[in-house]
């Protein structure tokens, strides 16, 4: 298996608060990979820092084999278009119609033909039930739906890997669940593979085959899901003891 | 570094001509009305004002000469361009602000789009193009309302008015006024979109970045004329 992302001996502060120290991780090609943590450990931060918005005060960040760091900026486009970014917040231009969001990676990087460019804008709507929404601007549309069209605008362009920021936060449990299984449903359709940053148990549980934990900075657990569930470290079973008792309350309810 | 990268991306394509096109019509048409009343306004108040003045000298004959200099070389193009600051600059200011706390300009840049060219360059270029055709439309009103305010007072026919302006006007004054207004346009757009480009702390940044924006190039537009002025006169003596 291709190794996509490395990270080698990472570090990072911003003036004097560390928000990574010596952090190294290998994502293989199709692995889905949930990195937990809590506020402030620098999981948004890592992502950033592997799509080239960020770079590392040490270290090196490689992707399929070749440093994202200290690039011309024409290089890094091109391997950023061979990746996708979900943000917190969707991201979605206000300015634009959900059409338009749509289209605008694609008439901007890309010499599709108008027909090719439509037709790849209806499929990815189809893939996130959001059809209807076509001619909406962002304004008018729910948490949910917005997640949905940010999904939608990150697949569009058929990345190899896709990058989550927090893809569930401040949505209720069921958005939750119905965004996470569409987020696997795409993961396998499109073979990609994924980094997901979440504090939340049931996404990741979802996405993700393999689970990083961070606390200041530094990597404390990887493994899977349910190994670290089932972890005796102290402060991964606080993190995750609320998670899982509110899980389990809502699947008895 | 903000204000010179532009003219390193301004000529490199691709050309953002649809959204230099649609920015030039919004600001324009953002504009209009309140240039068309501070038009009217500039000269009606000049004429009133000037008129007792040049009474005392005898020298009434010479109001239309004098409101047309002023209005054409400097009140026109520096009070357009600082109500188009305080218009403009700061809606700049707010609009990329707001993009770049929503993560907007994070999500164009990771998609392998330059968000400087598509947003700041398209924007300088429209408020440099626009500010001149506005200043000219100023221009006019201002010379439409000094009428008014000499009609009022003197009867002056409309006729004799305007052979009055142009008999005085040459243009070598013209010029001068709407130059010096691609510079205050250029300062408007930059100063805006560095504002708003380089936005932190939220939503409360925006706000700062928004009235730092009107203060900001408010005052260079009249730090800027007076280097002009000096050079105009510099160059035309």
């Amino acid at each position: 298996m291709d190794v996509v992302v490395e990270v080698e001996n990472v570090s990072k502060a911003f003036d004097s608060n560390v928000v990574l120290e010596d952090l190294s991780l290998k994502i293989e090609e199709g692995e889905n990979v949930t990195i937990f943590g809590r506020s402030g450990t620098g999981k948004s931060v890592l992502l950033k820092c592997i799509v080239g918005l960020l770079e590392p005060d040490i270290g090196d960040i490689k992707f399929y084999g070749h440093s994202v760091l200290n690039k011309p900026i024409n290089e890094l486009n091109e391997m950023r278009k061979e990746i996708g970014f979900l943000f917190q917040s969707a991201a979605l231009y206000d300015s634009m119609t959900v059409r338009e969001n749509l289209e605008f990676p694609l008439r901007r990087i890309f010499n599709f033909s108008d027909e090719e460019i439509n037709q790849k804008v209806v499929t990815v709507l189809e893939q996130v039930g959001l059809e209807k929404a076509i001619d909406e601007m962002p304004a008018s549309l729910s948490g949910g739906m917005k997640k949905r069209i940010g999904l939608a605008r990150t697949i569009i362009t058929k990345p190899k890997l896709i990058l989550y920021d927090e893809p569930t936060t401040g949505l209720d449990p069921i958005t939750t669940k119905e965004i996470s299984l569409l987020i696997t449903t795409l993961q396998k359709e499109l073979k990609t593979t994924s980094i997901v940053v979440t504090h939340d148990i049931l996404c990741a549980r979802i996405v993700s085959d393999r689970a990083v934990v961070l606390k200041d900075g530094k990597l404390r657990f990887e493994g899977e899901i349910e190994n670290l569930l089932k972890s005796d470290d102290i402060f991964l079973r606080n993190f995750f003891s609320d998670q899982i008792i509110e899980e389990n309350r809502s699947n008895n309810g | 570094m903000f204000s010179l990268r532009f003219f390193k991306e301004v000529f490199i394509p691709p050309y953002e001509f649809g959204e230099i096109k649609k920015h030039m019509e919004e600001l324009g048409i953002k504009t209009m009305p309140i240039v068309s009343v501070t038009g009217i306004i500039i000269g009606l108040v000049l004429a009133m004002q000037s008129q007792p003045v040049l009474a005392r000298f005898g020298a009434e004959s010479f109001l239309p000469t004098m409101v047309s200099l002023s209005v054409i070389r400097e009140l026109g193009p520096v009070l357009t361009a600082l109500i188009f600051a305080g218009r403009v600059s700061s809606g700049i200011g707010a609009e990329l602000g707001s993009m770049r706390v929503t993560e907007q300009i994070d999500a164009m840049e990771v998609s392998a789009i330059n968000p400087y060219k598509y947003l700041v360059v398209s924007r300088i270029l429209a408020c440099t193009l626009i500010l001149p055709i506005l200043t000219l439309y100023v221009n006019l009103l201002a010379l439409i309302g000094a009428y008014f305010a000499i009609l009022l007072s003197d009867g002056m026919n409309w006729q004799l008015y305007i052979d009055s302006v142009f008999k005085s006007l040459e243009f070598a004054d013209l010029i001068p006024g709407i130059l010096k207004t691609f510079f205050f346009g250029f300062i408007v757009g930059s100063v805006g979109s560095y504002k708003g480009y380089n936005t932190t702390s939220g939503t409360v940044g925006v706000g700062r970045a928004s009235t730092s924006a009107v203060v900001l190039s408010s005052l260079l537009i009249l730090l800027v004329d007076m280097i002009l002025v000096k050079v105009t006169v510099w160059l035309w003596t």
